[in-house]
């Protein structure tokens, strides 16, 4: 499969309509975050990055996928199921009672959930420790890719994850993170601020590549760079907008972890172009 | 009875063991290998000893990380910081998703002597027996630890073991048939129950054969599995004697006197003397030699006896 931009940004409006769609239903849910997240999803799922199986979650020569940031399950629900991984109809049991969709992602439950998160900064370490893994076992062509939130940088145990990643020097290891620059309770400049993220990758011994978030180009070009670096662990800071593509959650904080109404789901749909109504038709 | 050895002394080498058994097995530690011996694996085959440095929340994601490539892996690290600064880590990423990683640091209990409180954990099996999908095994010698070692190695899932770093004299139990849920009868008495773990185990049987001086029969039951419990050996016993005392290296709080009790109570009519549990008081650990530590903290054979007695 060639990279046909076009191709991938249409996925990446579907996901984006799937998630407030499915945040809507389920009255709860993080729309802001996972909305910052989709054009990485998309180039990642629909831009031939990672390999994978639809029909065969656990296929042995897969790359692994970890979102670390867990409360984003929207996202990659949406990924999983645009990529064929389970029917889209189901995306409508997002958070409900005896869903495979549990509010955040459930490897028992839905096997093509690599591991399951929702408690913040452990995704690094998980990756690593599979990137170790399959280099013991000299499967060394499999890529470990982990989605990061930058708040979520905050916590310690991600450079802890760094120092062992760069001294082990898991070149099988690659590391995004969806730098939205806002967390719950408002900028991370305001609340605690990182500093360089990429200063602080590349003292730590990580390759370090700067991406605008929602160029799909731009990131798939990161994404084949990535692929090639040896001897050390890359990282890919994406440049995004928290609510990308909704333009009154667009930066703002408050959209976080909370439902739109039926009436500002309809109005955020228009603007992606579709409405409840196809939706709920597909 | 044999030489002391500490429980630990079986971690590293029955990894080992392991490996040349052809189980995949690796182990991820943080700057204490030697101590908890893992560093044995190492000497054997560099790569399967994970050394993260001082980081133990990392320790517990790598070898979440190593689990989902389909290997068998054991943390490492001392009992206080390989679960009560990981609890979450252990909760989240280990139990909640039924990873085959075992949780088997060393140095628990306040045995641990000199290095005083900071280091003496005697919270951990209430932290673990507490997630579900744990499996809670607390040997009481080397030849135990061996058994526990394996048995987590062939199961898969989260199993805790609780090591110590004090040597402690072998039990001669006649049979080493230790399994989940199962608890071991060392000694057979019509009086009094003494359900103990770990070092309290070798304790009980010491206070066992003053009691027999006194013309009381003890019957001491190795509680090896605190987590699934043996509920029959347990009553069973409790019924013949309906005079029951737990002792463990570690809180009178979530541990394995609670345990007990927990079981107990859903039976009224079992016990005719209340139940005692002896174990550390809602209290830290001090510095001082394994001696000392045991008198002052009431968890000596001693003390065991005066508990049964009064
Ligand atoms: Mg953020």
């Amino acid at each position: 499969m060639s990279f046909d931009q076009q191709a991938i940004e249409q996925r990446a409006a579907r996901m984006r309509a799937d998630i407030l769609k499915m945040v809507t239903l389920a009255g709860s849910g993080h729309p802001g975050g996972s909305l910052s997240s989709t054009d990485i999803m998309a180039t990642l799922y629909f831009g031939d990055v990672l390999r994978y199986r639809p029909e065969e979650p656990k296929w042995d020569g897969r790359d692994r996928f970890i979102l670390s940031k867990g409360h984003v399950a929207p996202v990659l629900y949406a990924a999983l199921a645009n990529a064929g991984c389970f029917d889209v109809t189901e995306l409508a049991a997002l958070r409900k009672f005896n869903s495979r969709l549990q509010g955040h992602p459930d490897h028992l439950k839905l096997p093509a959930v690599e591991v399951s998160t929702g408690s913040l900064g452990q995704g690094l370490s998980i990756a690593a420790g599979i990137a170790y893994g399959l280099r013991a076992c000299e499967q060394t062509e499999q890529k470990v890719y982990v989605l990061l939130g930058d708040g979520e940088l905050q916590e310690g145990q991600n450079w802890e994850a760094a120092m062992f990643a760069a001294h082990q020097r898991l070149d099988n290891l690659i590391a995004i993170v969806d730098n939205n620059g806002l967390q719950i309770d408002g900028r991370l400049e305001d609340v605690v601020s990182l500093g360089s993220i990429a200063d602080k990758f590349s003292s730590f011994g990580f390759t370090v590549f700067e991406v605008d978030g929602h160029d799909v180009a731009e990131l798939k070009d990161a994404f084949n760079r990535a692929v090639e670096v040896q001897g050390t662990p890359v990282v890919i800071i994406a440049k995004t907008i928290k609510g990308k593509g909704v333009s009154f959650m667009e930066n703002q904080a408050g959209w976080h972890g909370k439902a739109p109404s039926d009436e500002l789901c309809d109005t955020a749909l228009k603007e992606l172009g579709t409405s409840m109504s196809e939706e709920v038709r597909r | 009875m044999s030489g002391k050895k500490a429980t630990r002394a079986a971690y590293g080498e029955t990894l080992v063991e392991l490996l040349a058994e052809g189980v995949d097995v690796y182990a991820v530690d943080a700057d204490l290998s030697a101590s908890t011996t893992t560093a044995k694996l190492k000497a054997v085959d560099e790569k399967r000893l994970v050394n993260v440095g001082i980081a133990e929340q990392n320790m517990i994601g790598v070898a979440a990380g190593l689990s989902l490539t389909d290997k068998v892996v054991f943390t490492g690290s001392f009992a206080v910081f390989g679960t009560g600064r990981v609890y979450d880590q252990i909760r989240n990423t280990v139990c909640h998703g039924n990873l085959n990683v075992k949780i088997a640091p060393t140095h628990a209990g306040i045995s641990v002597g000199a290095d005083g409180g900071s280091h003496q954990m005697v919270e951990d099996i209430a932290l673990m027996r507490v997630l579900p999908n744990m499996r809670v095994l607390v040997p009481a010698d080397y030849r135990s630890a061996k058994a526990a070692i394996r048995l987590a190695a062939e199961t898969h899932g989260p199993v805790y073991i609780r090591m110590g770093r004090a040597d402690v004299e072998q039990i001669d139990s006649g049979t080493d048939m230790l399994d989940f849920g199962k608890a071991r009868v060392l000694r057979e008495g019509g009086d009094v129950t003494i359900v103990a773990c770990g070092v309290e185990v070798g304790q009980a049987l010491s206070a066992a054969a003053s009691l027999a001086e006194r013309g009381i029969e003890a019957e001491v039951i190795d509680a090896f599995s605190i987590k699934p419990l043996d509920s029959e050996t347990i009553l069973t016993s409790a019924r013949k004697t309906g005079h029951v005392v737990t002792a463990e290296e570690h809180s009178v709080i979530g541990g394995l006197g609670e345990a007990v009790a927990g079981l107990l109570s859903e039976f009224p009519g079992v016990l005719r003397k209340p139940l005692k549990r002896i174990g550390v008081w809602d209290r830290f650990g001090a510095s001082g030699d394994f001696d000392e530590l045991f008198r002052e903290y009431g968890l000596d054979a001693q003390s065991i006896f005066d508990v049964v007695v009064q």
